[in-house]
Protein backbone atom coordinates (compact mmCIF):
# COMPACT_ATOMS: atom_id res chain seq x y z
CA UNK A 1 0.00 0.00 0.00
CA UNK A 2 1.38 3.34 -0.91
CA UNK A 3 1.35 5.99 1.69
CA UNK A 4 -0.93 8.71 0.53
CA UNK A 5 0.15 12.25 1.20
CA UNK A 6 -2.62 14.33 2.62
CA UNK A 7 -2.85 18.05 2.25
CA UNK A 8 -2.54 19.92 5.49
CA UNK A 9 -5.82 21.68 6.18
CA UNK A 10 -5.94 24.84 8.17
CA UNK A 11 -8.86 26.99 9.19
CA UNK A 12 -9.88 29.91 11.34
CA UNK A 13 -10.47 29.54 15.05
CA UNK A 14 -13.88 31.16 15.34
CA UNK A 15 -13.43 32.23 18.96
CA UNK A 16 -10.19 34.07 18.26
CA UNK A 17 -9.82 37.64 17.16
CA UNK A 18 -11.45 36.89 13.84
CA UNK A 19 -13.60 39.64 12.32
CA UNK A 20 -16.14 39.10 9.57
CA UNK A 21 -18.64 41.23 7.66
CA UNK A 22 -22.40 40.83 7.56
CA UNK A 23 -22.13 39.28 4.09
CA UNK A 24 -19.57 36.73 5.31
CA UNK A 25 -21.68 35.87 8.34
CA UNK A 26 -24.75 35.32 6.14
CA UNK A 27 -22.77 33.18 3.73
CA UNK A 28 -21.19 30.98 6.42
CA UNK A 29 -24.46 30.56 8.33
CA UNK A 30 -26.57 30.35 5.15
CA UNK A 31 -29.14 32.88 6.27
CA UNK A 32 -30.56 36.01 4.70
CA UNK A 33 -29.46 39.30 6.28
CA UNK A 34 -32.98 39.92 7.62
CA UNK A 35 -32.64 36.94 9.94
CA UNK A 36 -29.33 38.28 11.21
CA UNK A 37 -30.99 41.64 11.95
CA UNK A 38 -33.49 39.84 14.24
CA UNK A 39 -30.66 38.08 16.06
CA UNK A 40 -28.61 41.28 16.41
CA UNK A 41 -31.67 42.93 17.96
CA UNK A 42 -31.71 40.20 20.63
CA UNK A 43 -27.97 40.51 21.23
CA UNK A 44 -27.21 37.02 19.88
CA UNK A 45 -24.64 38.60 17.58
CA UNK A 46 -23.06 41.86 18.63
CA UNK A 47 -21.49 43.75 15.71
CA UNK A 48 -19.12 46.71 15.95
CA UNK A 49 -19.81 49.60 13.60
CA UNK A 50 -22.64 52.02 12.94
CA UNK A 51 -24.71 50.63 10.08
CA UNK A 52 -25.03 47.13 8.57
CA UNK A 53 -22.72 47.97 5.66
CA UNK A 54 -19.89 48.61 8.12
CA UNK A 55 -20.75 45.97 10.68
CA UNK A 56 -17.87 43.79 11.89
CA UNK A 57 -18.83 40.60 13.70
CA UNK A 58 -16.58 38.53 15.92
CA UNK A 59 -15.99 34.98 14.70
CA UNK A 60 -17.91 33.57 17.64
CA UNK A 61 -21.05 35.12 16.14
CA UNK A 62 -20.96 32.31 13.57
CA UNK A 63 -21.43 29.73 16.31
CA UNK A 64 -24.04 31.73 18.21
CA UNK A 65 -26.09 32.44 15.08
CA UNK A 66 -25.94 28.83 13.91
CA UNK A 67 -26.90 27.54 17.34
CA UNK A 68 -29.77 30.07 17.65
CA UNK A 69 -31.13 29.04 14.25
CA UNK A 70 -31.04 25.35 15.21
CA UNK A 71 -32.80 26.04 18.51
CA UNK A 72 -35.48 28.14 16.80
CA UNK A 73 -35.99 25.56 14.11
CA UNK A 74 -35.95 22.45 16.29
CA UNK A 75 -37.64 23.65 19.45
CA UNK A 76 -40.06 26.24 18.13
CA UNK A 77 -38.68 29.07 20.26
CA UNK A 78 -38.23 32.66 19.10
CA UNK A 79 -35.06 34.75 18.92
CA UNK A 80 -35.50 36.05 22.47
CA UNK A 81 -35.81 32.50 23.78
CA UNK A 82 -32.77 31.42 21.81
CA UNK A 83 -30.79 34.38 23.21
CA UNK A 84 -31.70 33.37 26.74
CA UNK A 85 -30.78 29.74 26.06
CA UNK A 86 -27.41 30.75 24.60
CA UNK A 87 -26.53 32.90 27.60
CA UNK A 88 -27.51 30.15 30.02
CA UNK A 89 -25.57 27.54 28.02
CA UNK A 90 -22.45 29.74 28.20
CA UNK A 91 -22.86 30.09 31.93
CA UNK A 92 -23.39 26.35 32.43
CA UNK A 93 -20.32 25.60 30.33
CA UNK A 94 -18.05 27.85 32.37
CA UNK A 95 -19.44 26.43 35.62
CA UNK A 96 -18.88 22.88 34.38
CA UNK A 97 -15.26 23.65 33.56
CA UNK A 98 -14.76 25.25 36.95
CA UNK A 99 -16.45 22.37 38.74
CA UNK A 100 -14.37 19.74 37.01
CA UNK A 101 -11.18 21.58 38.01
CA UNK A 102 -12.26 21.95 41.65
CA UNK A 103 -13.59 18.39 41.96
CA UNK A 104 -10.21 17.08 40.97
CA UNK A 105 -8.25 18.87 43.67
CA UNK A 106 -6.13 16.26 45.42
CA UNK B 1 -34.74 -4.27 9.20
CA UNK B 2 -35.80 -3.62 12.78
CA UNK B 3 -39.29 -2.58 13.66
CA UNK B 4 -39.31 0.76 15.50
CA UNK B 5 -41.87 1.34 18.21
CA UNK B 6 -42.52 5.05 17.83
CA UNK B 7 -44.82 5.10 20.86
CA UNK B 8 -42.10 3.65 23.06
CA UNK B 9 -39.54 6.13 21.73
CA UNK B 10 -41.90 9.00 22.58
CA UNK B 11 -42.85 7.50 25.94
CA UNK B 12 -46.59 7.75 25.23
CA UNK B 13 -49.41 5.21 25.23
CA UNK B 14 -50.80 3.84 21.97
CA UNK B 15 -54.03 5.75 22.50
CA UNK B 16 -52.34 9.08 23.32
CA UNK B 17 -54.10 12.16 21.97
CA UNK B 18 -52.39 14.37 19.38
CA UNK B 19 -51.91 16.97 22.12
CA UNK B 20 -50.20 14.47 24.41
CA UNK B 21 -47.93 13.44 21.57
CA UNK B 22 -47.03 17.04 20.85
CA UNK B 23 -46.24 17.73 24.51
CA UNK B 24 -44.12 14.59 24.78
CA UNK B 25 -42.23 15.59 21.66
CA UNK B 26 -41.54 19.14 22.86
CA UNK B 27 -40.22 17.82 26.15
CA UNK B 28 -37.95 15.20 24.59
CA UNK B 29 -36.72 17.59 21.90
CA UNK B 30 -35.56 20.01 24.60
CA UNK B 31 -34.00 17.20 26.61
CA UNK B 32 -32.02 15.68 23.76
CA UNK B 33 -31.29 18.71 21.60
CA UNK B 34 -27.60 18.31 20.69
CA UNK B 35 -26.89 21.97 21.45
CA UNK B 36 -28.35 21.69 24.92
CA UNK B 37 -27.81 18.12 26.09
CA UNK B 38 -24.52 16.75 27.39
CA UNK B 39 -25.65 13.14 27.06
CA UNK B 40 -23.35 11.14 24.83
CA UNK B 41 -26.09 9.79 22.56
CA UNK B 42 -28.12 13.03 22.49
CA UNK B 43 -27.89 13.46 18.73
CA UNK B 44 -29.07 9.91 18.05
CA UNK B 45 -31.94 10.22 20.50
CA UNK B 46 -32.94 13.59 19.09
CA UNK B 47 -33.16 12.16 15.57
CA UNK B 48 -35.11 9.15 16.79
CA UNK B 49 -37.63 11.34 18.57
CA UNK B 50 -37.92 13.60 15.50
CA UNK B 51 -38.62 10.59 13.31
CA UNK B 52 -41.22 9.18 15.72
CA UNK B 53 -42.95 12.56 15.87
CA UNK B 54 -42.91 12.89 12.10
CA UNK B 55 -45.13 9.82 11.95
CA UNK B 56 -47.28 10.20 15.06
CA UNK B 57 -48.13 13.87 14.61
CA UNK B 58 -49.69 13.17 11.22
CA UNK B 59 -53.03 11.35 11.61
CA UNK B 60 -52.68 9.73 8.18
CA UNK B 61 -49.22 8.32 8.80
CA UNK B 62 -50.13 7.39 12.34
CA UNK B 63 -53.20 5.39 11.26
CA UNK B 64 -51.16 3.50 8.67
CA UNK B 65 -48.38 2.84 11.17
CA UNK B 66 -50.88 1.65 13.80
CA UNK B 67 -52.44 -0.86 11.46
CA UNK B 68 -49.07 -2.14 10.35
CA UNK B 69 -47.44 -2.17 13.76
CA UNK B 70 -50.20 -3.92 15.68
CA UNK B 71 -48.33 -7.23 15.66
CA UNK B 72 -44.76 -6.04 16.01
CA UNK B 73 -42.51 -5.23 18.94
CA UNK B 74 -39.52 -2.86 18.94
CA UNK B 75 -36.39 -4.50 17.50
CA UNK B 76 -38.24 -7.34 15.80
CA UNK B 77 -37.24 -8.13 12.25
CA UNK B 78 -39.63 -6.33 9.99
CA UNK B 79 -40.61 -6.48 6.31
CA UNK B 80 -43.47 -4.32 5.16
CA UNK B 81 -46.07 -6.52 3.44
CA UNK B 82 -46.50 -5.64 -0.23
CA UNK B 83 -49.09 -2.96 -0.79
CA UNK B 84 -49.31 -2.33 2.95
CA UNK B 85 -50.18 1.31 2.44
CA UNK B 86 -53.06 0.73 0.06
CA UNK B 87 -56.15 2.51 1.14
CA UNK B 88 -54.17 5.21 2.91
CA UNK B 89 -53.78 8.56 1.36
CA UNK B 90 -50.61 10.45 2.24
CA UNK B 91 -50.51 14.08 1.45
CA UNK B 92 -46.97 14.46 0.27
CA UNK B 93 -44.61 17.19 1.27
CA UNK B 94 -45.51 17.31 4.91
CA UNK B 95 -42.06 16.67 6.21
CA UNK B 96 -42.45 19.77 8.21
CA UNK B 97 -39.38 21.28 9.72
CA UNK B 98 -37.65 18.11 10.84
CA UNK B 99 -34.38 17.29 9.15
CA UNK B 100 -35.39 14.11 7.40
CA UNK B 101 -31.88 13.17 6.29
CA UNK B 102 -31.28 11.35 9.59
CA UNK B 103 -34.37 9.17 9.41
CA UNK B 104 -33.98 5.41 9.62
CA UNK B 105 -34.29 2.78 6.90
CA UNK B 106 -37.45 1.68 8.66
CA UNK B 107 -39.00 5.11 8.10
CA UNK B 108 -37.87 5.22 4.49
CA UNK B 109 -39.33 1.79 3.76
CA UNK B 110 -42.70 2.89 5.05
CA UNK B 111 -43.00 6.45 3.93
CA UNK B 112 -40.41 6.78 1.20
CA UNK B 113 -37.70 9.36 0.89
CA UNK B 114 -39.72 12.45 0.26
CA UNK B 115 -36.66 14.53 0.85
CA UNK B 116 -33.20 15.00 -0.50
CA UNK B 117 -29.70 15.16 0.84
CA UNK B 118 -28.13 18.56 0.93
CA UNK B 119 -31.08 20.67 1.83
CA UNK B 120 -32.73 21.31 -1.54
CA UNK B 121 -35.52 19.57 -3.43
CA UNK B 122 -34.84 16.28 -5.20
CA UNK B 123 -33.75 16.27 -8.81
CA UNK B 124 -36.85 16.29 -10.94
CA UNK B 125 -37.14 14.94 -14.46
CA UNK B 126 -34.21 15.92 -16.61
CA UNK B 127 -33.51 19.17 -14.85
CA UNK B 128 -30.01 19.30 -13.46
CA UNK B 129 -29.87 19.89 -9.77
CA UNK B 130 -27.14 21.57 -7.76
CA UNK B 131 -26.96 22.18 -4.04
CA UNK B 132 -24.28 23.04 -1.56
CA UNK B 133 -23.35 20.18 0.74
CA UNK B 134 -24.26 20.07 4.42
CA UNK B 135 -22.15 21.74 7.05
CA UNK B 136 -20.80 19.09 9.40
CA UNK B 137 -19.53 19.09 12.95
CA UNK B 138 -16.92 16.89 14.59
CA UNK B 139 -14.67 16.85 17.63
CA UNK B 140 -10.91 16.61 17.52
CA UNK B 141 -9.04 15.33 20.56
CA UNK B 142 -5.72 17.04 21.21
CA UNK B 143 -3.18 17.21 24.01
CA UNK B 144 -2.69 20.31 26.10
CA UNK B 145 0.87 20.45 24.79
CA UNK B 146 -0.52 20.84 21.24
CA UNK B 147 -2.19 24.07 22.32
CA UNK B 148 1.16 25.34 23.61
CA UNK B 149 3.18 24.55 20.51
CA UNK B 150 0.67 24.06 17.70
CA UNK B 151 0.53 20.67 15.94
CA UNK B 152 -0.52 18.76 12.86
CA UNK B 153 -3.11 16.11 13.67
CA UNK B 154 -4.46 13.29 11.57
CA UNK B 155 -8.02 12.27 12.19
CA UNK B 156 -10.56 9.95 10.60
CA UNK B 157 -14.07 11.14 9.92
CA UNK B 158 -17.03 8.95 9.16
CA UNK B 159 -19.56 10.57 6.92
CA UNK B 160 -22.63 9.65 4.96
CA UNK B 161 -22.58 10.03 1.22
CA UNK B 162 -24.87 9.05 -1.59
CA UNK B 163 -23.42 5.92 -3.18
CA UNK B 164 -23.58 5.05 -6.88
CA UNK B 165 -26.90 3.28 -6.28
CA UNK B 166 -28.40 6.47 -4.88
CA UNK B 167 -28.53 5.10 -1.33
CA UNK B 168 -26.61 6.72 1.50
CA UNK B 169 -23.48 4.89 2.55
CA UNK B 170 -20.92 5.50 5.25
CA UNK B 171 -17.45 6.44 4.08
CA UNK B 172 -14.31 7.11 6.04
CA UNK B 173 -12.05 9.99 5.27
CA UNK B 174 -8.70 10.88 6.79
CA UNK B 175 -7.84 14.50 7.38
CA UNK B 176 -4.59 16.17 8.28
CA UNK B 177 -5.40 19.28 10.27
CA UNK B 178 -3.23 22.16 11.42
CA UNK B 179 -3.95 22.89 15.08
CA UNK B 180 -2.94 26.50 15.67
CA UNK B 181 -0.93 27.44 18.74
CA UNK B 182 -3.14 28.92 21.46
CA UNK B 183 -6.37 26.98 20.83
CA UNK B 184 -8.51 26.25 23.85
CA UNK B 185 -10.98 23.64 24.98
CA UNK B 186 -14.34 24.01 23.23
CA UNK B 187 -13.12 26.35 20.50
CA UNK B 188 -14.12 25.71 16.90
CA UNK B 189 -11.98 25.50 13.83
CA UNK B 190 -13.87 26.18 10.61
CA UNK B 191 -12.49 24.25 7.64
CA UNK B 192 -14.13 25.71 4.56
CA UNK B 193 -15.48 23.17 2.04
CA UNK B 194 -14.50 20.13 4.11
CA UNK B 195 -18.08 19.27 5.09
CA UNK B 196 -20.64 17.21 3.20
CA UNK B 197 -20.17 16.88 -0.57
CA UNK B 198 -22.32 19.08 -2.77
CA UNK B 199 -24.89 17.75 -5.20
CA UNK B 200 -24.30 18.34 -8.90
CA UNK B 201 -21.97 21.27 -9.19
CA UNK B 202 -22.85 22.59 -5.74
CA UNK B 203 -19.81 23.13 -3.58
CA UNK B 204 -19.07 21.18 -0.41
CA UNK B 205 -20.30 22.39 2.98
CA UNK B 206 -17.99 23.47 5.79
CA UNK B 207 -16.56 21.34 8.57
CA UNK B 208 -16.71 22.77 12.09
CA UNK B 209 -14.13 21.05 14.27
CA UNK B 210 -14.55 21.40 18.00
CA UNK B 211 -11.34 21.27 20.03
CA UNK B 212 -11.33 18.91 22.96
CA UNK B 213 -8.37 18.41 25.28
CA UNK B 214 -7.50 14.89 26.30
CA UNK B 215 -7.53 14.78 30.13
CA UNK B 216 -3.99 15.51 31.32
CA UNK B 217 -2.38 13.50 34.13
CA UNK B 218 -0.88 16.64 35.73
CA UNK B 219 -2.71 19.75 34.62
CA UNK B 220 -6.26 21.06 34.71
CA UNK B 221 -7.35 23.72 32.28
CA UNK B 222 -9.90 26.46 32.71
CA UNK B 223 -10.27 28.73 29.66
CA UNK B 224 -6.66 29.80 29.02
CA UNK B 225 -5.40 29.22 32.53
CA UNK B 226 -3.60 26.03 33.50
CA UNK B 227 -3.58 24.61 37.03
CA UNK B 228 -1.14 22.24 38.72
CA UNK B 229 -1.59 20.66 42.15
CA UNK B 230 1.84 20.74 43.77
CA UNK B 231 2.47 18.64 46.90
CA UNK B 232 4.90 20.02 49.52
CA UNK B 233 6.49 18.39 52.56
CA UNK B 234 5.30 20.07 55.79
CA UNK B 235 8.76 21.57 56.40
CA UNK B 236 8.89 23.02 52.86
CA UNK B 237 5.54 24.73 53.42
CA UNK B 238 6.52 25.93 56.90
CA UNK B 239 10.08 27.07 56.32
CA UNK B 240 9.88 28.08 52.70
CA UNK B 241 11.79 26.30 49.96
CA UNK B 242 13.12 26.43 46.44
CA UNK B 243 11.62 23.58 44.46
CA UNK B 244 11.09 22.49 40.87
CA UNK B 245 7.61 22.36 39.31
CA UNK B 246 6.69 20.97 35.90
CA UNK B 247 4.94 23.20 33.32
CA UNK B 248 3.86 22.32 29.77
CA UNK B 249 6.90 24.22 28.49
CA UNK B 250 9.39 22.56 30.85
CA UNK B 251 10.29 22.62 34.56
CA UNK B 252 10.55 25.93 36.41
CA UNK B 253 12.17 26.90 39.74
CA UNK B 254 9.61 28.00 42.30
CA UNK B 255 10.18 29.88 45.52
CA UNK B 256 7.76 28.76 48.21
CA UNK B 257 7.33 31.50 50.83
CA UNK B 258 7.60 30.50 54.53
CA UNK B 259 4.32 29.64 56.30
CA UNK B 260 2.54 28.73 53.07
CA UNK B 261 -0.87 27.17 53.58
CA UNK B 262 -2.54 24.35 51.66
CA UNK B 263 -4.63 25.44 48.63
CA UNK B 264 -2.67 28.69 48.34
CA UNK B 265 -2.30 29.63 44.68
CA UNK B 266 0.94 30.87 43.18
CA UNK B 267 0.50 32.58 39.82
CA UNK B 268 3.03 32.42 37.00
CA UNK B 269 1.81 35.26 34.84
CA UNK B 270 1.56 34.56 31.12
CA UNK B 271 2.63 30.91 31.48
CA UNK B 272 -0.81 29.53 30.58
CA UNK B 273 -2.04 28.82 27.08
CA UNK B 274 -0.32 31.21 24.64
CA UNK B 275 -2.32 34.05 23.11
CA UNK B 276 -2.82 37.78 23.14
CA UNK B 277 -2.91 38.04 26.09
CA UNK B 278 -1.70 34.60 27.20
CA UNK B 279 -3.31 32.72 30.09
CA UNK B 280 -1.67 32.23 33.49
CA UNK B 281 -0.21 29.14 35.12
CA UNK B 282 -1.40 28.50 38.67
CA UNK B 283 0.38 26.29 41.15
CA UNK B 284 -2.02 25.13 43.87
CA UNK B 285 -0.11 24.10 46.98
CA UNK B 286 -0.94 20.86 48.75
CA UNK B 287 0.68 19.65 51.94
CA UNK B 288 1.59 15.97 52.00
CA UNK B 289 2.20 14.28 55.33
CA UNK B 290 5.02 11.76 55.59
CA UNK B 291 3.57 8.46 56.86
CA UNK B 292 4.37 7.54 60.46
CA UNK B 293 5.31 4.00 59.55
CA UNK B 294 8.68 3.63 61.22
CA UNK B 295 9.67 4.07 64.85
CA UNK B 296 11.92 6.99 63.86
CA UNK B 297 9.06 8.77 62.07
CA UNK B 298 6.70 8.24 65.00
CA UNK B 299 9.33 9.61 67.38
CA UNK B 300 9.80 12.67 65.17
CA UNK B 301 6.04 13.39 65.20
CA UNK B 302 5.98 13.05 69.02
CA UNK B 303 8.86 15.52 69.36
CA UNK B 304 7.18 17.87 66.94
CA UNK B 305 4.03 17.78 69.07
CA UNK B 306 6.04 18.63 72.20
CA UNK B 307 7.98 21.42 70.52
CA UNK B 308 5.03 23.14 68.77
CA UNK B 309 1.82 23.62 70.79
CA UNK B 310 -0.88 23.61 68.09
CA UNK B 311 -4.65 23.16 68.10
CA UNK B 312 -5.91 23.14 64.51
CA UNK B 313 -9.50 23.20 65.83
CA UNK B 314 -9.14 26.31 68.02
CA UNK B 315 -11.46 28.32 65.75
CA UNK B 316 -14.19 25.67 66.01
CA UNK B 317 -14.57 26.47 69.73
CA UNK B 318 -13.96 22.91 70.95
Amino acid sequence: MTKQMMDLLSGDVLEDNLEITLAELCQICRVPAERVFDLVEEGIADPLGQDPRHWRFQGISVLRVRCALRLENDLGINAAGAALALDLLDEIESMRTRLSRLENLG
Amino acid sequence: MEFKDYYEIMGVKKDATQDEIKRAYRKLARKYHPDVSKEADAEKRFKEVGEAYEVLKDPEKRAAYDQLGANYKAGEDFRPPPGWDQGFEFHGGDFTGADASGFSDFFEQLFGRGFSYGGGGAAQGNREFHARGNDTHAKILIDLEDAFHGANKTMTLKHTELGPDGRPQINERALNVRIPKGVRQGQHLRLAKQGGAGIGQGEAGDLFLEIEFRPHPLYKVEAKDVYLDLPLAPWEAALGAKIKAPTPTGPVDLKIPPNSKASKKLRLKGKGIPGKPPGDFFVVLQIALPPADTEAAKQAYREFEKAVPFNPRAHLGV
